[in-house]
């Protein structure tokens, strides 16, 4: 079966210029490459500065590429024009770590969802009402919290009404760039379960990147492990937690904090 | 650092360079010329205007005036001044040093006035000394500065506590060291007041809101935390902090030195910078204008340009690079 | 044994425009004992943060404390004049706060930043000043501690910044370091390193510390005793090897529930749905009767929802306010 995602030598190249000196590039991603089976969750992770919020930015067509092939459903989007592009974007949503900006504060929640439906011009005024209640409620946001600004709400509910503005234009892939990392333990529960839901019912592919390795692993069906701009190690989760093979997976492994009654699977270390 | 310095310096020479273009274009571009009230004077034969224009080169093409103007200014040479028949250089001079006078000192005045009472007002903000400051500015800045300048003449007339306008006394030449100084600062001082009390309310409000965003940070409370006298705080942890819009703002103080006080000149016949540019502007006197906006333009650039080097001095943000995160 | 900070029935409200008065503290009760770590596990609404600040005294504007004491040294904080508070902050009893990037001035640098803290506390004569600030950035930076020590904060990875924050707050070699969510903005690597800076001051100082956190993961193998806060109130509290191996309080079973367990290996366990606490935390705006966890508890019953729950011992230092363990 033909992978929904495929990420074929990604470069990512930052250019520093200034008007006197030397320019000072930065290399963000250095020839990565990786597949995506449609339905699947791939969890991204790596310290920080490895790479990952890049490459979900380039993934959603939200950087250029410097080099490389993006592969959607068998196109290549690293060359298409940015009007192509435009039409492909909802397709592929990105959803951050902290909503609280890119969440206008001043909108209401309603207004929030309705914003996507609006731009697409393609449903009439009682639709799109009826279309973001219909969202709201399928992330469980009740529906008398539609009036309220976005800025009264909670750290798990603003999430919550990411996803919600996410799915309003039915994404076929969904990245989460650290979107739980800022919440409650018990809120991540609620926001990890939904994901589950959601994908089960919609078929969606997630992509999640974290550094979070404990929710990633519950999540996720394979493990991409990014150290400094590549792709070190990729595989099947429990096949990866087992038997680390690099030492960034291993340094990673290491530093994962765990309960005493919730020990991770012995031969990490 | 130099880097920084040098495109600083080649942004403010840009903007001096271009806004002479500018002054020189459209004074020359605006209708009539010095020589056309002279055309109605039936006394002068059109042929000597033919001849004066010549002289001053009233004909040749655009371009090549400005390019023999600023040929002549960096030899130090302002042009010619039609109106006073002498060089415009040494008249701007005078009428700079005066308006300087009278601005320097109400700048550093009302500085001086603005910061503490900013501070005060943060520090209290919402009880009642800020509130009454806030009234009080926000009365001061619905005064226009006409009135203001009008009303401080008329207090003059009624209490003849103070001279009712000019720079100097009838008999100046002739007084004493100390009573020259005296007779100074007596006509300085409703122009000073006028300038400072239209000036106060923008200080107070931008020293108030950039120290009390100062106070509400958490650095702030981190240091209360662990135990820095209040003083300390204030003085060496809040203002510091607060300085980069202060500094900013400051540039642009400096910047108004020459321009910002033309109204309060002309009503109160201070013979400053101001009423003389009327006067030419009124009069076509081209490069009397075009001079005297020259000087304002330097000024206000270097306003910014001492701006961005207290600023690179201040923040160490601007100075150095980040580190890798 | 004596202990080092006694709270008793700490009371914090807010007052807004909204409600009047908000309470986020109701009547918390701990102490702690010298070169004790108290874990301090609660979520968002919980009060931990206000506990943090009540302790020192350093609410918003629009805080104010209700009632109760913090006795350290003899004297209730809570009393205390502000000569006498000052001279605690910072010297006595630290505080470390979140988000080392906004807690540093942004324009000192960081060795400038410690040596006044010891000047406020200390003699000002400058070569000790000098030479205990280069003593403490020594212990937490092994190497460039010339270098760290002139740089600006901006100029600092996150984990430096913290570990910048902690030198402020043991130059003055306090009893008690507070600090609230130290680890929160890290990544997991360095994490682990601060938690091993704190394990070793301990060690070499003798330091006392509450820890404040909402991952509870993080106590174990760290803290030695434990303190649960829901709803600004402690709802179970005791050695952390007995609170996080086998909690009791149904708030704190199913806290731990929540979260991802993969230690069994099969596929079937992973991508399932993890038993989530029904409901959510509101903050409480109003003031109600009995148990506040009571209408997300799943083992509920009718006496939870008309008294507040005593606090039962189970052991000897092992309490839980629960009705479910009475008698």
């Amino acid at each position: 079966m033909e992978p929904i995602l495929k990420v074929e030598n990604l470069v990512k190249r930052y250019a520093k210029r200034s008007f006197v000196g030397t320019p000072q590039d930065f290399l963000a991603l250095d020839g990565v490459s990786f597949t995506v089976s449609a339905g699947a969750t791939l969890a991204i992770v790596g310290e920080s500065g490895s790479g990952k919020s890049t490459l979900a930015s380039c993934i959603a067509c939200l950087e250029t590429l410097t080099a490389g092939s993006l592969w959607f459903e068998g196109r290549n989007l690293a060359q298409f024009p940015e009007s192509e592009l435009r039409k492909i974007r909802p397709q592929i949503q990105l959803i951050f770590s902290d909503p609280a900006n890119s969440l206008s504060p001043r909108w209401t929640v309603l207004e929030i969802v309705v914003e996507p439906l609006f731009l697409q011009r393609k449903l009439g005024r009682k639709e799109r009402s009826t279309r973001a209640f219909s969202l709201l409620e399928r992330v469980g946001l009740s529906a008398d919290i539609a009036k309220r600004p976005a800025s009264e709400l909670s750290g798990g509910q603003r999430q919550r009404l990411a996803i919600a503005r996410a799915l309003t234009l039915d994404p076929k892939i969904l990245i989460l760039d650290e979107a739980l990392s800022a919440l409650d333990c018990s809120v991540q529960a609620q926001i990890a379960n939904l994901l589950l839901e959601l994908q089960s019912s919609l078929g969606m592919t997630l992509l999640f990147i974290t550094h979070d390795l404990t929710m990633a692993a519950h999540l996720s069906d394979e493990i991409a492990v990014m150290s400094r701009g590549r792709i070190v190690e990729h595989g099947p989760t429990a096949k990866i937690l087992r038997n680390p093979g690099h030492d960034a997976t291993r340094q990673l492994l290491a530093a994962v904090p765990q309960l005493p009654s919730a020990p991770w699977p012995a031969a990490q270390q | 650092m130099m880097r920084y310095f040098l495109r600083r310096l080649a942004h403010a020479f840009l903007l001096v360079v271009g806004v002479s273009i500018l002054a020189f274009l459209f004074t020359a571009l605006a209708p009539g010329n010095y020589f056309d009230e002279m055309r109605l004077n039936p006394q002068i034969a059109p042929e000597t205007l033919v001849v004066l224009r010549a002289q001053y080169q009233l004909d040749r093409p655009l371009p090549l005036r400005y390019i023999s103007w600023v040929n002549s200014v960096l030899h130090g040479n302002m042009g010619f001044s039609f109106a006073y028949n002498t060089p415009v250089a040494p008249l701007l001079l005078v009428r700079a040093k005066n308006t300087l006078v009278l601005t320097i000192t109400a700048t550093i005045l009302a500085w001086a006035i603005a910061l503490p009472l900013g501070v005060w007002s943060a520090e209290t903000l919402g009880h009642f000394p800020d509130r009454a400051i806030s009234g009080g500015t926000a009365a001061l800045l619905v005064i226009p500065d006409l009135a203001l300048a009008l009303g401080l003449l008329v207090l003059a007339v009624r209490t003849g506590w103070f001279p009712t306008g000019g720079m100097a006394s009838v008999d100046f030449e002739s007084l004493s060291r100390i009573s020259k100084i005296r007779d100074l600062a007596l006509h300085m001082v409703l122009p000073v007041a006028a300038l400072v009390v239209s000036s106060l309310p923008l200080l107070v409000r931008h020293v108030r809101s950039a120290v009390a965003e100062v106070l509400r940070a958490p650095f702030l409370l981190a240091a209360e935390g662990h135990g820095i006298p209040r003083p300390t705080l204030l003085f060496r942890y809040a203002l510091p902090a607060a300085a980069n819009p202060l500094i900013s703002l400051f540039g642009f103080s400096i910047g108004a030195l020459l321009s910002g006080s033309l109204l309060i000149e002309v009503v109160m016949s201070w013979p400053g910078l101001g009423p003389f540019l009327l006067e030419a502007i009124l009069a076509r006197d081209i490069y009397v204008v075009v001079g005297g906006v020259l000087f304002s333009t330097i000024f206000l650039a270097a306003g910014n340009f001492l701006a961005d080097i207290l600023l690179y001095w201040v923040d160490p943000r601007i100075r150095t690079e980040r580190a890798s995160q | 044994m004596a202990s080092v900070l006694e709270i008793q029935n700490l009371q914090v409200s807010y007052r807004s425009r909204e409600v009047r008065s908000r309470p986020v503290l109701s009547g918390v009760s701990f102490d702690l004992m010298p070169g004790e770590i108290l874990g301090v596990l609660g979520e968002s609404g919980s009060g931990k943060s206000t506990l943090a600040a009540s302790v020192l005294r350093l609410l918003p504007a629009n805080g104010q404390i209700d009632g109760g004491a913090a006795i350290f040294e003899g004297k209730d904080l809570l009393q205390a004049n502000s000569e006498e508070l000052r001279q605690v902050r910072g010297g006595r009893i630290a505080l470390i706060f979140q988000e080392p990037s906004l807690a540093l001035h942004p324009t000192i640098r960081v060795g400038e930043q410690v040596r006044r803290v010891l000047s406020a506390h200390q003699s000002s004569v400058k070569n000790d000043l000098n030479e205990r600030t280069q003593e403490v950035f020594t212990q937490l930076f092994s190497q460039e501690t010339d270098r760290i020590m002139r740089s600006y904060p901006h100029q600092l990875s996150g984990g430096q910044r913290q570990r910048a924050l902690i030198a402020q707050a043991i130059a003055c070699n306090p009893t008690i370091v507070i600090a609230d969510e130290p680890t929160a903005a890290l990544d997991p690597v360095t994490q682990m390193e601060i938690l091993g800076v704190f394990r070793s001051l301990r060690v070499k100082l003798g330091l006392a510390m509450v820890f404040i956190t909402h991952n509870p993961a993080l106590l174990s193998g760290f803290a030695d005793r434990v303190l649960i806060l829901y709803a600004g109130q402690v709802v179970e509290w005791g050695p952390a090897e007995a609170v996080l191996r086998s909690p009791r309080h149904p708030y704190t079973k199913a806290l731990f529930e929540s979260l991802p367990n993969i230690s069994r290996e099969n596929k079937k366990s992973r991508k399932n749905m993890l038993p989530v606490i029904a409901g959510n935390s509101l903050p409480a705006s109003l003031p109600r009767r009995g148990c506040s966890f009571e209408p997300r508890c799943t083992v509920r019953m009718d006496i939870c929802r008309e008294y507040e729950p005593p606090l039962v011992k189970l052991g000897e230092t092992h309490i839980v306010s629960c009705f479910k363990y009475k008698e």
